[in-house]
């Protein structure tokens, strides 16, 4: 994929296999807007995007899926709540594909399945940080997602509730069996969750592989 | 059941709100009320106003809504041209507002004609009329209020919501128009206010008389003249008290989607 900043050209490759990818980078060298490629949030000058054999992107053939025919979920870093919904409601909107009168069941179990059944009819604006972390997790999980995305989803909190989120996140990515892509500056985080990881500077990928390889003597990003 | 309670949450965390609007209503009530007995208020322009506010409300906000969405498409050719036509009654004469409407939708013109083949009867000095009058003097502030509510919302929230599978309706009706509401509500309470107080063009267009009845502006006039004065006095006491309350809630709701301004 390639596309245009003010600063930089975003020229990257990626092959994310199930499981987790993290991609990691200093601040402004375009992970996020990786994520928004992939979603189709953002368009390419140029660029493939493939999911399996989906083709989601191919500006040589004039194919642009839109973004809500793409099976994916997005953990955005501001998480973006509907805030005038509550948990429940959240975790329903995204899905449409289950039959109505299931949805409250399902949506339900989620909360429960990440630890936050009990804000089931609580607005947003009343969760702690980490609260919301997790219904933001279970309206990601609610759309049966082929790719999750999470743009550094735990960067607000504290280390202790940030050891529980990965711990989750790891789990959860056991069960889904899709791929994962983790935007994240923290090494520890890194570290912890990465089946694969990828560092990219300036819109380019500077490294890749395994943790122990890509990380190997790395106590300190950039950034 | 879900949506009854969802209803019901929004309805608890809006209570401060919704007591201010409860409270606001019955102060102008109150007065008039109060007007009435002190020797009475001629009911008849009050309430040819307000109907025709209330249904102008309806139109601006339904047509006011759509314009809007429409001008903030970034591709929409000579978008600034239209937002300033659109805005343009703020600044013209009503007497020339009124002469654009006769022209555009009198008996001679082809809305005309067409309106009178379809539904047999014609928009000039009619009430239909006195309600199209009143809308366009209104549809500009309804336009810029429903606007800033519209900018108000996060693009995050429709990102999100395009992410979990919505389509562009589905985002614009259950997120971007109830996160706007409050500008929404706001442009409906401007464009009433500025209804009920249109002379010059409902003048021009509807005629000084609809059905026999004049409406509240045109009898402050017709009383004041006819040696009327304390009628003409509380009828414009009347408006004034409806115009205030209504521009105070609207304020109200537009500061909500900007809390630091002042």
């Amino acid at each position: 994929m390639l596309s245009r900043s003010s600063e930089f050209a975003l020229d990257v490759e990626l092959t994310c296999p199930h499981g987790i990818t993290c991609i990691m980078g200093p601040s402004g060298s375009g992970k996020s807007t990786i994520l928004a490629v992939l979603a189709g949030l953002q368009a390419p000058d140029k660029g493939r995007v493939a999911l399996g054999n989906q083709v989601w992107l191919d500006r040589a053939s004039g194919i642009d899926v839109p973004v809500h025919k793409r099976r994916l979920s997005y953990v955005f870093q501001g998480l973006a709540l509907f805030p005038h919904m509550n948990a429940l409601h959240n975790v329903e909107y995204g899905m449409q594909h289950v039959p109505r009168m299931e949805r409250a069941a399902k949506a339900k179990a989620l909360l429960d399945r990440v630890g936050v059944g009990h804000l089931a009819r609580r607005r947003p604006r009343t969760f702690s940080g980490g609260e919301a972390q997790r219904v933001a997790l279970a309206r990601a999980l609610a759309r049966s997602p082929e790719l999750v995305l999470l743009d550094e989803p735990f960067s607000a909190l504290d280390r202790e509730l940030r050891a529980q989120l990965v711990a989750l996140v790891r789990d959860l990515s056991k069960d889904l069996a899709v791929p994962i892509v983790h935007v994240t500056h923290s090494i520890a985080e890194a570290r912890q969750l990465a089946d694969q990881i990828v560092r990219v500077d300036k819109g380019r990928v500077v490294a890749r592989g395994k943790a122990d390889e890509v990380l190997a003597g790395v106590t300190t990003l950039e950034e | 059941m879900e949506r009854a309670s969802s209803l019901l949450d929004s309805l608890r965390a809006e209570r401060g709100e919704i007591a201010r609007f409860a409270i606001t209503l019955a102060i102008v009530i109150g007065v008039i009320a109060y007007v009435q007995s002190q020797g009475g208020i001629v009911w008849e322009p009050m309430a040819l106003s307000l109907r025709i506010a209330l249904l102008s409300m309806v139109l601006t906000l339904v047509v006011g809504t759509a314009l809007t969405v429409l001008l903030m498409w970034k591709r929409l050719p000579a978008r600034d041209l239209l937002d300033a036509i659109t805005s343009v009654p703020l600044v013209l004469p009503p007497t020339v507002l009124g002469y654009y409407l006769i022209v555009s939708l009198g008996t001679e013109s082809a809305v005309g004609r067409a309106w009178q083949s379809v539904f047999g009867g014609q928009l000039i000095f009619t009430f239909k009329g006195a309600v199209i009058a009143a809308s366009m003097g209104s549809l500009p502030l309804v336009v810029r209020s429903v606007r800033i509510g519209l900018e108000s919302v996060d693009a995050s929230y429709t990102n999100a919501a395009r992410t979990l599978g919505a389509g562009p309706l589905r985002v614009f009706f259950t997120i971007v128009l109830p996160l706007a509401a409050p500008g929404v509500i706001a442009g409906g309470m401007l464009g009433f206010a500025r209804a009920l107080g249109d002379y010059g063009a409902t003048m021009f267009f509807a005629s000084s008389r609809i059905d026999g009845v004049p409406t509240a502006s045109i009898a402050v006039m017709d009383f004041f003249y006819g040696n009327h004065e304390a009628q003409a006095r509380q009828m414009s006491f009347v408006m004034t008290v409806v115009g205030v309350g209504m521009l105070y809630l609207a304020n109200r709701l537009t500061r909500r989607m900007h809390p630091n301004r002042a």
